[in-house]
């Protein structure tokens, strides 16, 4: 088993070296082009800013840039110029309060969906129809009555969040086990004491895995929608380096998101694991 | 109304069909009644409604007519009053072995501090033969230990009366006989009223006082009741030397192989259906068998 986890973390070392390696022959420099005739002098008259024509930009650029990102992340230079972590925050806090909005709108609404067959079926038509809407399609309305960029960020957030714990901690709470149930009765168990150490542990499982998939596509809005309303966030950072032409910056910021988005889900991961009985 | 303990009068259950037609009850009048401290078993083949009764009595399901009192009120939902020990014991997953009888213990007395509680299911999981594994997850017990452990917290709320569905039915044999004689002795010592669904026959005889035998459904009715007249203080080792119980067992096998048969599905008579055939075959003389078994034969 060790030997194994070994193992891999050594295979993925050398995919990880093997791609850097083909990325960076794939981006050596072609001398003769750049080099012909007149072009020196034209070259020369644009300075600096003609030595990288433009090209897919090299690894060693792109470490460049993560180092000069990660060695001062916390910088604030004006509303254009942020510090890597800062701009993750704002992407962060955006996310987290969207994110605790669905749940506490998700898990009772969820809860009451799930005690009762009947508002199951009469509500079922309208999260059908709600669940697949891209919830970028929503901006302009929020937008609009919400007057209020990042408002309406945290708005796209919520909705995108919303179903599937709505869905899960409803089927969750459905499915509790009968016999459970039950003894719960049996005990005179008072409704609120059952929903808390009855129903609730038993739908644990259920609820945190909508959850997990929740902040999954919390995390993916979240770009698009910044990159929509500007102002700070990841999103805006990616948007505004690509203005900028700054892939190397581009290519930092997604390998960010990608680190931080996999630090989401292994948070929830450990939670799942944590509400999770074995029977 | 009702001298005795329990009454259960004229129950029927009827499940609603898909199409027009009404599909015919599973069980309908049924009669018996439990005395206080009074251990009563009920056999009969799958499918005859046994654990539907036990459902009624325990307050979880409602019969189509019929009705069964307790203590002179009559049984509308469940109540603390009456313990339940569910077939596949039910635990929670969750919850300690502790937790799960603690939150029946705290659901029956609110108010009690926690080291009331603690002390008191600590007590009740002992009794079982449980106290070494009380912080156990019930994940990490055999089934026999889950099985104590729904007997402890069915026990622990000092119910007035314990209904028993099959309850050891998923135990292997060995495991079975122990806790046979685990319940044997708690119900000795506390006295407890105890109505339980069995298969087997053996324990049946071992515990009950009465036995109830279920003819076969649909139509499925009170057959006969078999009263155990052995000594109260049986032992399952020393059980099987006493005459009584071959007459008992053999009387009791008789009917599940042949006779339930023959009440299957037949509506008629009954006009002493408040009274089933009481039969005490332990006290019978070898004579009166044999006599029994040639006339069986002639006929």
């Amino acid at each position: 088993m060790r030997s194994e986890t070994f193992k891999a973390a050594l295979i993925s070392a050398l995919l990880f070296l093997l791609a850097i390696g083909a990325w960076h022959l794939a981006t050596l420099p072609k001398e003769s082009v750049a080099l012909a005739g007149a072009d020196a002098e034209y070259a020369a008259l644009m300075g600096a800013g003609a030595q990288q024509p433009g090209g897919f930009p090299p690894p060693v650029e792109v470490g460049r840039a993560f180092v000069h990102y990660l060695s001062d992340p916390f910088y604030d230079h004006g509303p254009n110029d942020k510090g890597i972590a800062i701009q993750l925050g704002h992407s962060l806090a955006r996310v987290a309060l969207g994110f605790l909005l669905a749940i506490v709108a998700a898990l009772p609404l969820g809860f009451i969906i799930g005690m009762s067959p009947l508002l199951t079926k009469a509500l079922d038509p309208f999260i059908q129809v709600l669940k697949p809407i891209s919830p970028l399609a929503w901006m302009p309305l929020a937008l609009y009555t919400l007057k209020d960029s990042n408002v309406s960020g945290i708005f796209v957030i919520f909705i995108c969040s919303i179903w599937p714990m709505l869905i899960n901690t409803a089927f969750g709470v459905a499915s509790v086990r009968r016999d459970w149930l039950n003894v719960a009765r049996t005990l005179e168990v008072n409704p609120l004491r059952k929903a808390f150490l009855v129903i609730l542990p038993a739908a644990a499982p259920t609820i945190l895995t909508g959850m997990r998939i929740s902040m999954g596509i919390a995390w993916l809005v979240i770009v698009a929608a910044e990159m929509l309303v500007g102002g700070t966030g990841i999103g805006y950072f990616v948007w505004n380096e690509w203005n900028n032409l700054a892939l190397p910056n581009v290519i930092f910021a997604i390998t960010m998101i990608g680190l931080v988005g996999m630090g989401l889900d292994a948070i929830f991961g450990r939670l799942q694991k944590l509400v999770t009985y074995r029977e | 109304m009702s001298q005795h303990f329990l009454q259960v009068e004229g129950l029927a259950k009827r499940y609603p069909a898909a199409g027009a037609t009404a599909n015919p009850p599973v069980f309908e009048n049924i009669h018996f009644h439990i005395d206080k401290g009074e251990f009563v078993c009920i056999i009969g083949h799958s499918g005859c409604g046994k654990t539907t009764i036990l459902n009624v009595m325990a307050g979880l399901e409602e019969a189509t007519s019929g009705n069964v009192f307790m203590d002179g009120r009559e049984v509308k939902g469940p109540s603390l009053d009456r313990g339940v020990v569910f077939q596949n014991h039910a635990l929670m997953p969750w919850m300690s072995v502790l937790g799960n009888v603690a939150f029946a213990v705290k659901s029956k007395w609110p108010g009690w501090s926690r080291d009331k509680v603690e002390a008191h299911c600590t007590q009740y999981l002992e009794m079982v033969g449980l106290g070494q594994a009380i912080h156990k997850k019930p994940a990490e017990l055999s089934g026999g230990m889950k099985q104590r452990v729904g007997i402890a917290r069915a026990f622990a709320i000092q119910p007035k009366m314990l209904l028993l569905d099959e309850p050891f039915g998923a135990l292997d044999a060995l495991t079975r006989g122990t806790i046979q004689d685990e319940l044997l002795k708690i119900v000795l010592a506390t006295h407890q009223t105890v109505f339980m669904i069995t298969h087997d026959v053996d324990e049946a005889i071992l515990l009950a006082d009465k036995i109830v035998l279920m003819s076969n459904g649909p139509y499925a009715r009170i057959a006969e009741i078999v009263e155990v007249t052995m000594s109260r203080n049986r032992t399952r080792a020393a059980m099987h030397h006493d005459p009584q119980y071959y007459r008992t067992r053999n009387h009791l096998v008789d009917f599940l192989v042949n006779r339930s048969r023959n009440y299957a599905g037949s509506q008629a008579d009954d006009g002493d259906a408040r009274h089933p055939p009481v039969a005490r075959p332990g006290l019978k003389s070898d004579a009166t068998d044999t006599i029994d078994y040639l006339n069986r034969r002639a006929a």
